[in-house]
């Protein structure tokens, strides 16, 4: 079966809103406030989601299951034990009673219901209710291949996501990292990809080549990494739908730190020369490359704004290392970090408005933010070694890795919100570094 | 297009020569690993009668020479021992022409992945560099970089960070059995 369907066959449909008979409050009242630092997350209520089958009904429990899951995690939304629920919903078109609801302080109740077509396909069906102002807020269905069933999960959790808090969701998206097996010294490491919940996980190397910072391109379906799979450490791309490899260029010195540009048509990366690294651009239709810096500096870790006017980067030319921003065809460069500490490899968000970055002082590792400019740092967490920041593709949660001490010790994946709260430990069955966050699959 | 690129076009130039050598390097290449083969003295191999390293071996280099310099922290100059080390390393290449080496460069965990792997490119560069400059041939030297992915200690303290930070020269073909 072609990968190709990963991409495609998405059918949305939206439900028509549920007239109520009941008398209304002027205004919703179910939406959180993200932009404060802690928040009072939104308690909601998801019950199984019906089914006509025995087979229906355990996929809806599973889909329930998987929405509860990405809205628990996301520190938005509490979620009421499905224990707790005194009414039991058994038809998708009735409006339920709230008053059972009110009763167990949800806020939000999701209803829905699946049902597995006769030519293998799933659909999922949901309704959003508004438990105090007893209206639906939200009605769509999705249908999609047996094969990706999960995906319905996500894509109600985005959707539900997305209308509580009016930010694009996240939860329908894959990560791309190295899982690290074996001892310390002799680590194996292969080129993964799993859905953000850490479910599906594929390798996508088998480990007999070192490989580092897979980087995905803003339609996912290519990974941009190094590999020691030659005698030159290289840049390559892999095609997700074809499986297809090819090398970056035949640079007889290592090129490395690959980045797409969001549109998708050029790579930025480091190449090394003059006893340091440069950066350059591959227009990657043409082949045709473009030197963007030369220093005798270790110029590194590029990454466009997501206009694709600008790169940010690091750089050790003052000294140690710093950020810096330019234009992205290259150009003067201005420095934006001047905190105490190392800054290292910086990340533009989707969103533009902030740069995430690895700072090392006295012997700590932390993820921050700034602005492009460099004013408002801010660090959201430090450690031992914390390093490697990725965005979700909603610019409001970022991923990274954590090392922890000791002769067995191993990087782990974490997920934290911009605001600093809700960190999160990221399922991975082994080892796991250099992740990579996926935009929101189409 | 620009001067940056036509210069770069020039740097290809140059590179496609380098590659052609890298290519005949690789192919001589035998043993890949990181390691002091002090272990490996029971099977006989580089060892005569008398338990002595046979000269000229990768044994004898090991044992004798010493395969590796250290580095202080984000440093990549070579220190007075250093120098004393490749030094012995460039006069024991000399006696034995047929003897072609890969450098590699690596540096403690203690950085990032990016900035370490160039880093260590450094290291191993600064290393070929002394090498030549002491009459060694530059087309019998390789260079590659590990950044901190190939830690020999592992206390997570700085004793064994100073061990990690290190350029191993690494016999790649042309020693004595």
């Amino acid at each position: 079966m072609p990968k190709k369907e990963l991409f495609t066959g998405w059918m949305m449909v939206v439900l028509a809103a549920w007239m109520l008979l009941l008398a209304t409050p002027a205004r919703a009242v179910l939406q959180v406030q993200i932009n404060r630092g802690q928040v009072q997350p939104v308690p909601v209520a998801v019950p199984d989601f019906l089914g006509r089958t025995q087979d229906e009904r355990v996929l809806g429990q599973k889909v329930a299951e998987i929405i509860r899951n990405n809205l628990a995690r996301s520190g938005l939304f509490r979620i009421i034990d499905p224990a707790a629920y005194i009414e039991r919903i058994n038809s998708f078109d009735a409006p339920p009673q709230f008053g059972s609801w009110r009763v167990i302080k949800a806020q939000a109740l999701i209803v829905g219901r699946v049902a597995a077509h006769p030519d293998g396909r799933v659909e999922g069906a949901f309704r959003l209710w508004d438990v105090f102002t007893q209206r639906q807020i939200l009605g769509l269905k999705f249908i999609t291949s047996k094969r990706e069933w999960r995906r319905v999960g996500h894509k109600i959790s985005d959707a539900v996501y997305k209308a509580v808090t009016g930010d694009e969701g996240y939860f329908d998206t894959r990560i791309v990292f190295i899982d690290e097996s074996g001892p310390k010294k002799k680590r194996v490491k292969r080129l993964a990809i799993m859905d953000q919940d850490g479910f599906n996980l594929h390798y996508l190397t088998d480990g007999r080549a070192l490989v580092l910072t897979p980087r995905f391109s803003p339609a996912a379906q290519r990974i941009a990494y190094l590999s020691y799979a030659t005698g030159v450490p290289r840049v390559y791309i892999l095609d997700l739908a074809t499986g297809q490899r090819r090398m970056i260029g035949e640079f007889p010195r290592m090129s490395f730190a690959p980045r797409f540009s969001p549109d998708g048509r050029r790579l930025v990366f480091s190449l090394l020369e003059n006893g340091g690294s440069n950066l350059y651009e591959m227009d990657l239709a043409t082949r045709r490359i473009r030197q963007l810096t030369n220093t005798r500096a270790i110029d590194t870790a590029p990454s466009y704004s997501p206009d694709g006017r600008f790169i940010v980067f690091e750089s050790d030319r003052e000294g140690s290392q710093q950020l810096y921003v330019m234009p992205a065809p290259g150009g003067p460069a201005k420095r934006i970090s001047f905190g105490r500490g190392r800054y290292s490899t910086p990340v533009w968000s989707p969103r533009g408005d902030m740069i995430a970055f690895t700072r090392m002082r006295r012997g700590r590792f932390a993820i921050g933010v700034m602005r492009p400019d460099g004013s408002g740092e801010r660090i959201l967490t430090e450690g031992y070694h914390n390093e490697g920041p990725t965005w979700a593709p909603n610019g409001r949660v970022i991923m990274f890795f954590r090392t922890r001490r000791g002769p067995n010790g191993g990087p782990h994946l974490y997920s934290v919100d911009l605001t600093g709260y809700n960190e999160r430990l990221v399922p991975t069955p082994n080892f796991a570094s250099d992740p990579a966050w996926s935009p929101l699959l189409k | 297009m620009n001067k940056v690129t036509n210069s770069f076009m020039r740097g290809i130039g140059r590179w496609r020569w380098l590659a052609v050598t890298g290519m005949a390097l690789a192919l001589a290449a035998c043993s890949g690993t990181d390691k002091p083969s002090l272990d490996a003295g029971g099977n006989g191999a580089g060892v005569n009668a008398g338990g002595q390293a046979t000269p000229g071996s990768e044994r004898d280099f090991i044992v004798n020479v010493g395969d590796r310099v250290h580095f202080l922290v984000d440093q990549w100059s070579l220190t007075p021992e250093a120098q004393d080390i490749l030094r012995r390393q460039a006069a024991w290449l000399n006696r034995y022409p047929r003897v072609t080496v890969r450098i590699e460069g690596h540096a403690d965990e203690r950085g990032t992945r990016e900035y370490n792997l160039a880093l260590s490119a450094r290291r191993a560069e600064a290393v070929k560099r002394f090498l030549i400059s002491q009459g060694v041939a530059a087309n019998r030297i390789s260079t590659i970089a590990y950044g901190k992915e190939r830690p020999v200690a592992l206390c997570d303290e700085e004793r064994c960070w100073a061990q990690n930070r290190r350029a191993v020269t690494v016999i790649t073909g042309g020693a004595r059995r």
